[in-house]
């Protein structure tokens, strides 16, 4: 079957087998393995891409039901000249990371929970990191992270009470 | 007079050097390998836990388009050795990478499949038929001890892979003077690693070159490389081994696996690249697990809380087969029991037995957090039987700081502690005396508020040599090499396989300040073996107390050298000149000084012969540690449990951990709260689960508990740094502390907000449902 579909700005159009998953699409049709499979039954979300938008993840779609869609990955989080996203600027300067095996879909997660939610509190973060699984950080430092991208976006303004 | 030298980047919070590539998509896990022509391996594995296989059909599998191989146990007979165990034990099963007529517990490899893709392979296996007849299963410890037990090795006789017997002192004596002995049961459950990305191998043969290159998500590819070099027959000086990216390890990453034995024999019988990388289910399944013993412990005390021995009986669960450390762990946990206290009599011992499960091996702490159980356990039960406060039973145990370097009765020395510093800090930062009277306030409203602590201490560094079992490959030692490179760059070889820990960052640090040059002048190699020395690899909190001290020995044989040939630029004796921010310079006098570059450019370019030295500037080192090092700390929490649900909430958890000297902040920060929600986990959460037929209900991470944000607490941290006297850099090491000290800490806790009920004891996970079946049944009693 044919898939049309635009990855981080840039159109492609493969056939695919009907089965196929849209994380493997990604990674060996588009080679683009920056987002992870870490379960395959939607329970960790390293897989964690956008379609359209929205934080999904991306081993419990197919790549023919993302046809016609607009996907996000890590890979388009940067500017072309490389200066990082705020989020990514977030979990480097807060140690959001250390193996960063679970890093790509927390990010696109981030990113998802920002534009829901520019000013979260820390219960909100952890209640949205819920389908996010790490196993180094303790998620103090993810928490840490997000606070800092969402300071960042709304151009350095405090917390609203 | 010496200008004193100013570190600038030890000691900082220096944010990490791997993450731009992690956080931008551009790290290379063993996934993201891929090779032109490569093959995908996917196996077929047991739904039996014990059974004989009569017969295994895969003609229809290797007729299907796409397939290149299936194979089983039976074609393999001959061709590879046996998997096997580090450390001695009495039986020591033969354990093929697929079964051979008999597989012994779920998620025994079966039947291997090769195809031009992962989704090809497993339609393969779709199509294979497995006759199996199944046996009798044995899944608990103490019953598979029993007369009558199926018995899971036949040709052993028993169920007792190994049994150890250690006494030191006076026990009996204690025994008999104590006012009492206190008496009771821990069970330290079987835990899941679950490191976020499973196991994976690709594996490449070169026929041409008669070399095999092996990418693995290994934390020690070296090790790795020796026990498939015998495995496989192939000499050493023709394997390859790549640890590239690795998506977390805890231990579990350490081991020598099935598959990549299988892998390498599959590349290089099929000539192709093949790749096999793990599904989650099999990871649960069999990967190594952690933990599972069950020990009956026994404490003479006396009235006013002086704890006058230790007695334990451990029932360590082996699974059915030994990986590379499971029948050593143990010995951690009895020779560590006694934990921070002086304890003048200590006797245990440990039944290694096998169960149709999978091995238990090395898992953050490996052992130490089963010992602080038992040590701090026995505290709170101390403190419950005579009505003593729990802070001031611990206070009158302690080895006090004056008897530093302490022996203990297991023979260990500790290096260095001041486990009253730690206690009373953390006991400030809660605020005990308030903490305490608001609870019995909560209490009279009818409110289950629980405070709980937990002094640690632990053994990281494991050295010298000798104290690894003699059939270990590698050693307790580390190695280095250290490039300046003739711009005046350096290049760091470690033989530590950092996955996570964030060496590329904190080595860069040391050898910034030792040069006096920039973060960015400094890169950090590790993890394959054609670039790397020989070393032994990340575990036991090794990475930087060994590592780094292999790493400084390397950099003052280099140091030297520069210095020998600067002093022959300067006229001036080697001693009298330091390194200074990017120059050689005297001493006594800063601004007298020649451009390193200068030195590198006389190394290199050797056009003017310097008559003693040699070119170049490589310096190598292998370091032997005279001891371990000892971290310890308190942890101290407030939990409250909801009667009505069982549900455990946190109100405060602090940590005082002391890991001696600190290179940076922000990853012992990193370490530490990792390390506590591992400990969490296994205190609340956690809990692999096998049903009586040995059938694995923990299979996905739908039923494996492991803890998301909202389960963990926000961690208040702070230290007491006690340099270590063992190694040059004063480091204890800090991987595993949180995963230790953490697990006792809210057991007790929980424990203490349950006393009024009458429970003192409950075994972890104390998961709401189990909470609130022990408070129901409390109530009606």
């Amino acid at each position: 079957m044919r898939v049309t579909m635009t990855i981080n700005g840039q159109q492609r159009s493969d056939e695919v087998e009907d089965r196929m998953l849209l994380v493997h699409y990604l990674r060996e049709v588009a080679q683009l393995t920056g987002t992870h499979v870490g379960c395959e039954t939607t329970l960790c979300g390293a897989c964690t891409v956008l379609l359209d938008g929205k934080a999904v993840k991306s081993c419990t779609v197919l790549a023919v039901q993302a046809s016609g869609a607009q996907i996000t990955t890590v890979e388009g989080l940067a500017k072309k000249d490389g200066e990082l996203h705020p989020v990514q600027e977030g979990f480097w300067e807060e140690h959001g990371l250390q193996c960063g095996f679970c890093t790509p879909g927390m990010l696109m997660l981030t990113v998802d929970l920002l534009n829901r939610n520019p000013d979260p509190s820390e219960a909100e973060i952890r209640h949205a990191l819920d389908g996010n699984l790490c196993r180094c950080t303790g998620y103090q430092h993810i928490v840490n992270a997000v606070q800092y991208a969402a300071r960042k976006m709304r151009g350095g303004a405090r917390r609203s009470a | 007079m010496a200008a004193a030298v100013v570190p600038k980047f030890v000691g900082s919070r220096v944010k990490r050097r791997e993450d731009p590539r992690l956080i931008s998509g551009n790290g290379t896990y063993v996934d993201d390998v891929t090779l032109p022509g490569m093959l995908s391996v996917v196996i077929l594995r047991s739904p039996y836990a014990h059974a004989k296989i009569n017969s295994i059909n895969v003609d229809a599998a290797r007729k299907l388009p796409g397939v290149v191989a299936v194979l089983t146990g039976e074609d393999l007979k001959g061709k590879i050795g046996s998997l096997t165990t580090a450390a001695p034990a009495e039986h020591i099963p033969y354990h093929p990478p697929l079964a051979q007529g008999r597989v012994r517990l779920v998620g025994d490899a079966v039947v291997a499949a090769v195809a031009t893709d992962q989704y090809i392979a497993q339609d393969a296996l779709d199509l294979v038929e497995v006759d199996y007849e199944p046996l009798p299963v044995i899944t608990d410890p103490e019953k598979a001890l029993e007369p009558g037990a199926p018995i899971i090795h036949e040709e052993f006789g028993t169920n007792i892979s190994t049994r150890a017997q250690v006494t030191s002192g006076d026990i009996d004596g204690a025994m008999r003077s104590a006012d009492r002995v206190i008496k009771f049961r821990l069970v330290n459950q079987r835990l899941a690693p679950v490191p976020m990305e499973p196991r994976g191998t690709v594996a490449q043969w070169n026929q041409g070159s008669g070399h095999l290159t092996l990418w693995s998500s290994t934390q020690g590819p070296h090790l790795l490389r020796s026990y498939l070099a015998e495995m496989l027959k192939l000499p050493e000086n023709r394997m390859r081994v790549i640890a590239p990216e690795v998506g977390g390890g805890f231990g579990c990453k350490l081991n020598v696996y099935a598959e990549e034995v299988l892998a390498a024999y599959l590349s290089m019988t099929l000539k192709r690249p093949v790749k096999w990388i793990e599904r989650r289910r099999e990871n649960l399944a069999t990967t190594t697990h952690g933990r599972d013993m069950v020990v009956y412990v026994e404490a003479p005390v006396k009235n006013d809380g002086t704890l006058l021995g230790l007695k334990a009986r451990f029932i360590c669960d082996a699974g059915a087969y030994l990986q590379l450390l499971t029948p050593l762990i143990p010995g951690f946990s009895g020779m560590m029991m006694t934990g921070c206290y002086k304890v003048p009599a200590m006797a245990f011992e440990q039944l290694v037995v096998f169960t149709n499960k999978m091995a238990p091996d090395a898992y953050r702490g490996a052992g130490r957090p089963e010992a602080c159980y038992i040590a701090e356990r026995t505290m709170d039960m101390i403190a419950t039987e005579l009505n003593l406060d729990p802070a001031e039973v611990r206070r009158k145990n302690f080895i006090p700081k004056e008897a530093f370097p302490a022996q203990i009765p297991s023979g260990l020395v500790y290096d260095s502690g001041d486990y009253v510093a730690a206690l009373d800090k953390a006991l400030k930062i809660i605020d005990y005396p308030k903490a305490r009277a608001d609870q019995a306030e909560a209490r009279k409203q009818g409110r289950y508020i629980g405070i709980g602590l937990c002094s640690y201490v632990e053994i990281c560094g494991i050295g010298p040599s000798a104290m690894l079992p003699p059939t270990m490959k590698g050693g307790g030692w580390e190695s280095a090499t250290i490039r300046m490179e003739p711009d005046c760059k350096v290049t760091v070889l470690t033989g530590v396989s950092p996955h996570g820990q964030g060496q590329e960052t904190s080595f860069a640090q040391i050898i910034a300040d030792e040069f006096g040059i920039g973060i960015d002048d400094v890169t950090v190699l590790h993890g394959d073996t054609a670039i790397v020395q020989y070393g032994t690899g990340t575990f036991g909190s090794r990475g930087t107390s060994v590592g780094g001290a292999a790493l400084m020995m390397a950099t003052q044989k280099l140091q030297a050298k520069m210095k020998k040939i600067a002093s022959t630029m300067m006229e001036t004796p080697p001693d009298k000149i330091v390194f200074h921010q990017g120059t050689m310079a005297l001493a006594s006098d800063l601004t007298k000084s020649i451009p390193m570059q200068k030195v590198a450019d006389a190394a290199y370019g050797y056009k003017v012969p310097m008559p003693g030295i040699e070119p170049g500037l490589n310096e190598a080192a292998f370091y032997e540690p005279t001891g371990c090092t000892f971290p310890f700390g308190t942890h101290a929490c407030v939990v409250e449990v909801d009667p009505d649900t069982g549900v455990v909430k946190f109100l405060r958890y602090v940590a005082v951990d002391d890991c001696g000297r600190v290179i940076n902040p922000l990853l012992v920060e990193g370490q530490v709260h990792g390390g506590i929600a591992q400990g969490i986990a296994q205190a609340l959460y956690e809990e692999v689960v096998y049903d009586e037929n040995g059938q694995l209900l923990t299979a996905t991470l739908m039923d494996y508990a492991v803890p998301k944000a909202e389960m963990l607490p926000h961690y208040e941290l702070d230290s007491t740094v006690t340099p270590s006297p063992v190694n040059p850099l004063g480091i204890k090491g800090v991987g595993e502390a949180g995963t230790i000290g953490s697990t006792p800490c809210v057991v007790n806790a929980v424990l203490d907000a349950l006393k009024p009920l009458g429970i003192k004891n409950l075994d972890m996970p104390l998961k709401p449902e189990r909470l609130w079946r022990a408070i129901k049944s409390a109530r009606k009693a």
